[in-house]
């Protein structure tokens, strides 16, 4: 019987890549072309060039980086699990990091949003460490108890979030780190974000190691590699994108499922392969989602997360139900 | 056989209701006697709970604080009965203890329903309707669409994993929707929504206190008159069919009941996912037997001992620090995430 976590190379690994990918950058550019352009302000009129630079190429290049980073985070955390069905936002990272997030603004209301971050990462750490160790308690024959006892530890960790926040009357402020959106993102207030360009370029540098550690840790050992770092590694860059992305722009839930698991589906499970689609799959995705908040109630926004937990939880239905049964 | 009953019940007593061979007597009888002594302390620990959280720390205008504090302890009551019924018999339907109508998303759909609803006929229309209408109505889609909705998951009950996770994420689907719908009304329109959308123990919308009394009776009563179907109900689909019961029916009719109760206590307090899962637990814990004559008012009485207790617990000894909503979530996570590890599933 072959593993039924779904990490394994497919059969029809790569077929017309690089078609798809042609197609996946026309519709993309077409995407941040139309993210420039929508919006209440006039592009053509005075000011149009300083709105274009202080309020619409930083909402774009936070929608992309965000993206980027959280379909980076989601496919790391598939390869620390070992199961195509856990991302970041759902499973623990996200409300940990709020925990931190949380702890900080108690401890020293001033602290920077670069603080704020770091405290997050160190925070969703733990979170994601202690979320993993459980998970390895769990009998490998069934795929989907992971995915399940995820969105319970994420909902735990969430109300001992929310009781703390409750304690301390930041119950408003705990709102703004718990559903992500864009509308606030200006010149100055999202730079840290590409902190999330250089994980995936980490997450590229490592991409072969990553292949091997979904190999589990027997095969990864035998194959020479180095296991504990790597772990170690992977459970930082998880922890990076989840603390910059919840303290700057707020959790964004599904984008690192989603993504991953249907690029694996077409492309297969070499990381080297597919990160980069991944990668484009999760900014496009975001952009997306953020365009369609813009334009729904014109010209009033939605939060994109709030977006993403319709469009994730419905295209996450059809994925687990599409899967071939099991026997 | 005992498959059937080991599905339905994973680490109880294998003692089959109603056909005990005649040298099982003596155990048979220990588990009544058993029963009886849990349901026993079970109604006198509710009774306490229920005379202090009306006495303690009285002054000022009694008459007044009294008819504050009944108002509340009615609707708590409601709220442990409507919840521990519906989980019992979402349960025995389902045939795994780990399922609730909660987990599954069932009152995410509720409020979905509610914000639809507002949305449809906007803040105002929504007011001038007598709020018992507009409740009945709403528990009466409810019941349809639980029906709808959740009969062709149920179906798939040979893989629980599958269903629970489905329900799950339907749940998060339903809640992203209604926050979706939310906004999509005005800001007004929106506080409306938002208020229902908390679970609530304090504040009790009393126009709702008497269509769900209404509705909670009716639905508790066609359950307990149901108790010995739910007995066969329990052994699967294949064996009820098999002893005479048209289990597709049944469910159908049960499943309609528990939307309406989970609207019940929706309406009044607030989603709360887990609240289900610890009382039924519990209670079967305490009772030693899953025989629906005695689980049934055993949950019940433990969801009131849990509700009425803690409430007052958490508002005297801890000065409302925490709110009952977020430490059952808690606990109640806990616990899920618990059962998950210790292979109950398998």
């Amino acid at each position: 019987m072959s593993v039924p976590t779904g990490l394994h190379p497919s059969p029809r690994a790569r077929p017309g890549l690089r078609l798809d990918l042609a197609a996946a950058i026309v519709l993309f550019a077409a995407l941040v072309v139309a993210s420039l352009l929508v919006g209440v302000g006039d592009l053509g009129g005075a000011g149009g060039l300083q709105l274009l630079v202080v309020s619409r190429v930083p909402r774009t290049l936070a929608a992309i980086l965000t993206g980027a980073g959280l379909a980076i985070a989601g496919l790391v955390m598939q390869t620390l699990a070992k199961n195509r069905f856990v991302e970041p936002m759902t499973a623990g990272t996200g409300q940990a990091a709020g925990l931190g997030i949380l702890a900080m603004t108690i401890l020293a209301p001033g602290a920077s949003i670069a603080l704020k971050s770091l405290a997050a990462t160190v925070a969703a750490f733990a979170g994601t460490a202690l979320f993993l160790a459980l998970v390895r308690r769990l009998p490998p024959t069934q795929p989907f108890l992971v995915p399940l006892f995820a969105i319970v530890y994420g909902g735990v960790v969430g109300a001992v979030t929310t009781a703390v926040a409750w304690e301390t009357d930041l119950l408003q402020y705990l709102d703004i780190w718990t559903n992500g959106e864009f509308s606030a993102v200006m010149q100055g207030r999202y730079e840290l974000l590409w902190v999330n360009a250089a994980i995936v370029a980490a997450a590229w540098w490592v991409a072969d190691r990553l292949t091997i550690l979904s190999l589990g840790r027997d095969t990864a050992v035998g194959l020479g590699l180095n296991y504990a770092v790597m772990l170690q590694a992977g459970l930082a860059i998880v922890a990076l994108v989840a603390g910059v992305t919840v303290a700057t722009v707020g959790a964004i839930p599904f984008v690192g499922l989603v993504v991953p698991a249907l690029v694996a589906r077409r492309y297969g499970e070499d990381v080297r392969a597919v990160l980069p689609i991944i990668a484009a799959g999760g900014a496009g995705l975001v952009l997306a989602c953020d365009l369609l908040a813009r334009v729904v109630r014109f010209p009033y926004e939605l939060p994109v997360g709030t977006v993403l937990a319709v469009v994730g939880a419905a295209v996450f239905l059809a994925v687990i139900f599409a899967r071939p049964r099991q026997t | 056989m005992p498959d059937a009953l080991a599905d339905t019940a994973p680490g109880t007593p294998k003692v089959a209701p109603n056909a005990a061979p005649a040298d099982r007597g003596p155990l048979l009888r220990a588990h009544r006697r058993r029963a009886r002594l849990a349901l026993a302390g079970l109604a006198l620990a509710a009774l306490v709970a229920a005379a202090i959280s009306m006495t303690i720390g009285l002054r000022g205008n009694i008459a007044f604080a009294l008819e504050l504090r009944a108002v509340r302890l009615a609707a708590l009551v409601q709220v442990a009965v409507a919840i521990a019924v519906s989980t019992v018999v979402f349960q025995t339907v389902t045939g795994n203890r780990i399922l609730t109508p909660s987990i599954m998303g069932m009152d995410s759909l509720y409020l979905l329903v509610q914000s639809v609803l507002v949305l449809a006929l906007g803040a105002a229309g929504f007011s001038a309707l007598p709020a018992g209408l507009t409740f009945a109505g709403e528990a009466a889609l409810m019941a349809l669409l639980a029906a709808a909705l959740f009969l062709p998951i149920l179906r798939q009950r040979g893989d629980v994993v599958l269903m629970l996770l489905a329900g799950v994420v339907l749940g998060a689907l339903f809640r992203g929707l209604s926050s979706l719908v939310a906004r999509l009304i005005d800001p007004n329109t929106f506080a409306i929504v938002q208020s229902v959308s908390f679970a609530d123990f304090n504040t009790v919308d009393e126009r709702l206190l008497l269509p769900c009394i209404l509705l909670t009776l009716a639905g508790t009563a066609l359950i307990w008159r149901s108790r010995h179907v739910l007995d066969i109900m329990a052994l699967g689909a294949d064996d009820a069919v098999g002893l005479g019961v048209d289990w597709r029916r049944t469910a159908v009719g049960l499943v309609l009941v528990v939307g309406v109760l989970v609207a019940v206590s929706t309406a009044l307090v607030g989603p709360v996912a887990f609240l289900g899962l610890l009382v039924v637990a519990l209670a079967e814990r305490l009772a030693g037997t899953t025989r629906h004559a005695v689980l049934l008012p055993a949950a019940a009485l433990t969801g009131v001992v849990l509700l009425v207790g803690g409430q007052t617990v958490l508002a005297h000894v801890f000065g409302n620090a925490l709110t009952l909503g977020i430490v059952i979530e808690f606990a109640g996570g806990l616990l899920f995430l618990v059962l998950l590890l210790s292979s109950r599933l398998r």
